[in-house]
């Protein structure tokens, strides 16, 4: 790792302060990336600002709708009774033990990697994430590779995941990272059927519609034969090409509903 | 860039030391408080040679900041078996013969205490996915598993 400063503030605005002072400082909420990056050289801020003392941690459930904290480790959600069965599955899918004991729900999303699981369960549950300024819809979150709506100084508070009628979650892992070689995660709820592609998409997570449409029609696995997956804006790689990844997306996404 | 002091306990002695930020809680353990059994083996997470708990949590060492450790309680490889007693997992291994070439041993120990100390009756399949985190390079598996089932048997009693 390159030299680096360390910060650890006990409020939000103190937190914006300490990223602004530095040249290129970066939030640090759990560094099962973040340090991993580092230590490649991929990456070297000015600064690390560790938002752990911020008391952003902790799962909260009123009136239907479940609050994540930014800072609640993977392991707590795929232990929770309060959240969705669905997204406590996605939660203990995650890396391993060491990265769900570490790695926080906000850290995931404003990484955006596009192999990770988060970024299906936010935007296919129809989540809102919250931050010290604002609440931003999944759908408005997700902008690409590692690109989210969020400011450089803007801080994740929590997630907050309305209450749905059904969800599940299937992933076919890429068996040595753990990551996504697509994973996909659908719900229904009064607003809607939603269906959210990870692992797949060149861009990053993103909504299926076609899915969608035969999901509302009939929620059913049964009902995803009939829809065309295109290869289109698919990732490709030494895992998968994008056929493989287009077929993986209809074998997943009815997986996904049968588990609902 | 000026270093940090950082207060800690590891296995249960009240430690101190002056860290870079950039230096990892296994840089600390090892190079500062020359506690070598923890290992470093990819340095980024994955094979899980650097395992030690943090307030009792399972984590890959090399993926924490040693001045994240302030305040916290870490116990190690060396802080397992008690006062020269091996704790039934290393017996189990060290009878099983669960190992080659060592390197990656410290881990699976601490690993598989950690899910002994929460689920003390896992399931072959649980522990092979909580074992997940930590690679064998010897490819060792198999006597790994049972050793840890059988270490868990006898813990039962």
């Amino acid at each position: 790792m390159y030299p680096t400063k360390y910060h650890k503030p006990a409020a939000v605005d103190a937190a914006v302060k300490a990223l602004n002072s530095g040249d290129d400082a970066k939030f640090l909420a759990g560094g099962q990336t973040l340090l991993a990056t580092m230590k490649q050289h991929l990456a070297s801020p000015s600064d690390l600002v560790d938002v752990r003392g911020l008391g952003l941690s902790g799962i909260k459930k009123a009136g239907g709708v479940v609050s994540v904290g930014a800072t609640t480790v993977h392991a707590a959600v795929a232990s929770s009774a309060d959240v969705h069965p669905a997204l406590a599955k996605l939660a203990a899918g995650i890396g391993d033990p060491m990265v769900r004991n570490m790695g926080t729900i906000g850290g995931s999303i404003a990484n955006n990697d596009p192999a990770a699981d988060y970024p299906a369960g936010v935007l296919g549950m129809g989540a809102t994430v919250v931050t010290n300024r604002r609440q931003i819809a999944a759908d408005d979150y997700f902008e690409g590779l590692f690109t989210t709506a969020l400011e450089e100084d803007e801080i994740i508070t929590a997630v907050a995941f309305p209450q749905v009628e059904r969800a599940g979650y299937a992933k076919f892992k890429q068996p040595a990272s753990r990551f996504c070689l697509v994973g996909v995660f659908v719900s229904k709820s009064a607003s809607g059927v939603r269906v959210a592609v990870t692992g797949a998409g060149s861009d990053g997570v993103f909504r299926h519609k076609g899915l969608e449409a035969a999901l509302a029609k009939s929620w059913t696995p049964a009902a995803v034969d009939s829809v065309e997956v295109s290869e289109d804006g698919l990732l490709s790689d030494i895992h998968g090409d994008t056929a493989y990844r287009a077929n993986l997306i209809k074998v997943l996404a009815k997986r996904a509903v049968a588990a609902s | 860039m000026s270093k940090i002091h950082v207060t800690t306990t590891v296995n249960g002695d009240t430690v101190e030391f002056l860290a870079d930020p950039r230096e990892t809680l296994l840089d600390c353990l090892r190079d500062k408080l020359g506690l070598t059994g923890s290992k470093e083996g990819c340095g980024t997470g994955d094979c899980g040679a650097c395992s030690v708990t943090v307030d009792g949590v399972l984590v890959s060492s090399c993926l924490v900041l040693g001045v994240e450790a302030q305040g916290k309680s870490v116990t190690t490889i060396e802080g397992m078996d008690k006062d020269g007693e091996l704790h039934p997992l290393q017996r189990h291994f060290v009878e099983k013969a669960a190992l080659q070439c060592g390197f990656c041993t410290p881990g699976f120990l601490v690993a598989a205490k950690a899910l002994l100390d929460k689920n003390p009756d896992p399931t072959e399949t649980e522990v092979r996915y909580w074992l997940a985190g930590n690679l064998c390079r010897c490819t060792g598996y198999d006597k790994i598993v049972r050793a840890v089932m059988d270490a868990a048997a006898e813990m039962r009693g």
